[in-house]
């Protein structure tokens, strides 16, 4: 069987785009393929991953310009069409200015930049990102970034809850959702999101640095099979 | 005539401006005790090489809803001027 080819994208100033290179090509039967910001050709690849860091500088807002960019037209279209985008951390937020997922993130409420280890859930155990994961199962999966702060209006909120599109939540090391396991001040502990159609998903949490065992965690690498497994049975 | 879009983009009442709220406490650690609050925001200029005011007024318009601010979190106001 020919390999699966997962597209990540490199815009000026991605830096996590060669640890999420290696996540991918740590699994068999996928290969990881480069696309640089600049051009329209997808190169024949099944699913897209938006990587985290400073996509141009995060000037202006983290994430705005990055929207513009020629891969990012095509990125739009492929996602319509129901291929599956994943977008961590920056990737994340281009989702958000590129609209194929609602809300904001704006600065985290403490003012700080964070990076360190956080326990989230997949309070949303059926997606093509999730399904390996039960949902009582808590994940070591860490974050890093200055504005993860999620914020949408109350009727985005709502909406979100009502069609369980809320992916990921923040929780204690017991699993449970308080206000003093929000590290960033997210809406309703919100950590990642997914479209209404299913086949687009934003989260701040970093899985490609939870993938092998000297990360610290493998808790990430449950999202990354999830989906190859959801492609190679398309 | 081209015209200069002075561009102001501010967060959102309802957004925590956690920016002003840091720098409200270091002016109130300063002394200014009638501070009440610091709001932090951006300001564009835009030079828009357009003859008539109306267009140049709808570009500005346009690219701030687009690029400038977004609009889930932030608003804008824009003042426009002729350059000589």
């Amino acid at each position: 069987m020919s390999e699966i080819t997962i597209g990540v994208v490199v815009f000026p100033g991605s830096n996590c785009d060669h640890d999420t290179e290696h996540a991918v090509a740590s699994f068999s039967g996928v290969k990881p393929v480069m696309l640089w910001h600049n051009d329209h050709d997808l190169q024949g690849v099944k699913a897209i991953i938006l990587p985290g860091g400073f996509s141009y500088g995060d000037y202006l807002r983290a994430g705005s310009i990055a929207r513009f960019s020629p891969i990012m037209q095509e990125v739009i279209e492929f996602a319509h069409k129901g291929f599956p985008v994943l977008g961590i951390c920056n990737g994340f937020q281009v989702l958000l200015e590129s609209g194929l997922l609602e809300g904001a993130l704006s600065r985290n409420r403490d003012k700080k930049f964070l990076c360190c280890q956080t326990s989230i859930r997949a309070v949303n155990g059926s997606t093509i990102f999730t399904s390996l994961y039960p949902e009582d199962e808590i994940l070591r999966i860490p974050i890093a970034h200055g504005e993860g702060n999620y914020f949408a209006p109350p009727e985005v909120i709502e909406s979100l809850e009502e069609h369980e599109q809320i992916v990921f939540k923040y929780t204690d090391a017991q699993g449970r959702v308080t206000d003093e396991a929000n590290p960033n001040g997210s809406l309703n502990n919100i950590a990642g999101i997914i479209n209404r159609q299913g086949n687009v998903l934003g989260l701040m949490p970093h899985p490609e640095r939870a993938n092998e065992k000297q990360l610290g965690s493998l808790d990430g690498r449950g999202l990354f099979e999830s989906l190859f497994r959801y492609l190679e049975g398309v | 005539m081209p015209y200069i879009a002075k561009i102001k983009v501010t967060l959102r009442q309802s957004i925590l401006d956690v920016q002003g709220k840091a720098v409200d406490h270091a002016l109130k650690n300063l002394g200014y005790r009638t501070v009440e609050s610091a709001r932090i925001g951006k300001y564009i200029e835009v030079t828009i090489n357009e003859k008539e005011f109306a267009e140049a007024e709808r570009i500005g318009n346009e690219i701030s809803r687009k690029l400038l601010s977004n609009p889930v979190m932030e608003n804008y106001s824009i003042e426009l001027e002729q350059v000589n």
